[in-house]
């Protein structure tokens, strides 16, 4: 069973084909953020355009890779949401025409859902896990119940991991992605140089918040007038260890909360940044639970996710018609209480 | 009637109140564009502003940086969320839907600076500024159309 996989959603082209015996066959993946680089983030309309022109070619040279032809796939998959709308239209659109072509199954999947399954391609593990997602759109916390079976435990209550790392990064000057850019300018910080806050810190539950973390990055910045190296440095070094305390605790309570003997698995571009990972595998290493971080590539953004929830689901017999719509919004968990207090990713 | 207004915000619960207070006084067709840096409060103001709007207390509101754009039900009409914080050229907010929402129901818009020229000339611009308490926050009100009235009601009761 050979599935390609096709993701646009933000600001990665990508495509890529797997096997049921777990290898990628094939995956190509075109950055976009030497274009967004000059803008300080992500120009949604940028994306959608340079997805139009790179995907077929994208695609093409992926088969090749894989030396496959489309008659030789079992089904097309892409990212029908959540993310911008016009790279996701892009993506749905090619993907439908060629499933129509070839007369192969369409199926659309939730990105979220991608990332939730990569570790199952990784290291072929079984259900259930905890999972945490943690990216420029999204942090929760979510128990991996089956394919197409999760159930939220927390989310942000305000920004997302990855938006409080880019802001933090704008207020200090530093470049685009935030991600990066911090953990690189943090590696010479002080990181109990400037005390904080950690929001949620102790409270129940596994809710985040990164909005007063932001706010607080802003005022140390502007009390010490003109930054220097050094306090860029620290005050980066000091922005990172209070999100991956805070994670951690979140994820304490998580565990705590899952009832099981793990694993971890960790997902979303944040899971890149090594201050965190480290907090992570403290902290399942402290409960005496497995710690499971795919490849970094696989986990940011990527095709090859997206193969295999699409081929996790044609397994189960599970196809989508050729009338889905694109789906901005698309929680996993539709069914999640929700976070009081608080704005939620969906 | 005056076309502008300072209201000092003490702390983020004021902010809240005074979100509250402009949803009740929200009308169809109306844009209320929220500015101020990174941190001051916007999308706090607004997740207030719709919770109170939709009367839903607990509604879900997240930061739409990500997704650019969100819409609530639950109130008289529908209520968009913009955060165009990631948009570089003004015209792009077209392809967003942005006239099409102010013509179904309330319009909230952070960053409308980056609308440019293109920014609607209608409805209330609200501006959160830094004050030396780290808490507390000074809302400019400025009328851009229609709301000349409704700001000699606002921060007097």
């Amino acid at each position: 069973m050979r599935v390609l996989g096709i993701e646009t959603s933000c600001d990665e082209t990508a495509a890529a084909i797997v096997d049921e015996a777990r290898t990628i066959l094939a995956e190509r993946v075109l950055s976009q953020e030497a274009l967004h680089i000059p803008y300080g983030g992500i120009v949604p309309e940028v994306a959608a355009r340079a997805h139009l022109d790179h995907l077929d070619g994208l695609i093409a040279r992926t088969l090749d890779d894989a030396q496959v032809n489309l008659a030789d796939l079992d089904a097309i998959a892409v990212t029908g949401g959540p993310g911008l709308i016009g790279g996701v239209f892009v993506g749905v659109m090619t993907a439908k025409a060629l499933a129509l072509a070839a007369g192969k199954p369409f199926l659309a999947i939730n990105h979220l859902e991608g990332h939730a399954l990569t570790v199952r391609l990784t290291d072929g593990i079984d259900f259930p896990y905890l999972l945490l997602l943690a990216s420029g759109g999204h942090c929760q916390l979510l128990v991996v119940e089956g394919v197409g079976r999760y159930r939220r435990l927390g989310t942000t209550i305000d920004d997302a991991a990855g938006e409080a790392f880019d802001k933090a990064a704008k207020l200090l000057g530093l470049g685009y992605p935030g991600g990066p850019a911090i953990e690189r300018c943090a590696q010479a910080g002080d990181p109990q140089r400037f005390p904080l806050p950690r929001p949620m810190l102790g409270r129940p539950g596994c809710d985040f918040s990164f909005s007063g973390l932001k706010t607080a990055v802003r005022q140390t910045a502007q009390g010490l007038g003109s930054l220097t190296d050094r306090d860029r440095a620290d005050l980066a070094a000091s922005f990172q260890q209070a999100v991956a305390d805070v994670v951690a605790d979140r994820a304490g309570h998580a565990l705590d909360q899952f009832g099981r003997q793990g694993p971890l698995v960790v997902a979303g571009g944040v899971a890149a940044n090594a201050t965190l990972r480290a907090r992570l595998k403290a902290l399942a290493e402290s409960r005496g639970v497995a710690f499971l971080a795919p490849p970094l590539r696989l986990c940011t953004d990527n095709a090859a996710m997206i193969a295999w929830a699409g081929l996790e689901r044609l397994r189960l017999g599970w196809t989508d018609g050729l009338d889905f719509a694109p789906r901005p919004r698309w929680p996993l968990d539709p069914a999640a209480p929700k976070a009081v207090g608080a704005g939620v990713k969906a | 009637m005056s076309n502008s207004k300072t209201i000092p915000l003490s702390d983020p619960a004021r902010t809240e109140a005074l979100a509250a207070r402009l949803a009740r006084l929200a009308e169809k067709g109306d844009v209320i564009a929220l500015s101020g840096d990174l941190g001051a409060g916007k999308t706090l103001l607004a997740r207030a502003f719709i919770r109170a709007y939709t009367g839903l207390a607990d509604e879900e509101v997240p930061s739409p940086t990500f997704t650019l754009a969100q819409v609530y039900e639950g109130g008289r009409w529908l209520i968009w969320h913009f955060d165009l914080y990631r948009l570089e050229k003004p015209e792009h907010a077209l392809e967003l839907g942005l006239e099409e929402a102010i013509d179904q129901g309330v319009v909230l818009i952070e960053w409308p600076e980056r609308l440019g020229a293109e920014r609607p000339r209608q409805g209330l611009s609200l501006t959160l500024d830094f004050v030396a308490d780290p808490q507390a926050r000074l809302a400019r009100l400025e009328d851009r159309g229609g709301w000349a009235q409704r700001l000699e009601r606002i921060g007097d009761e």
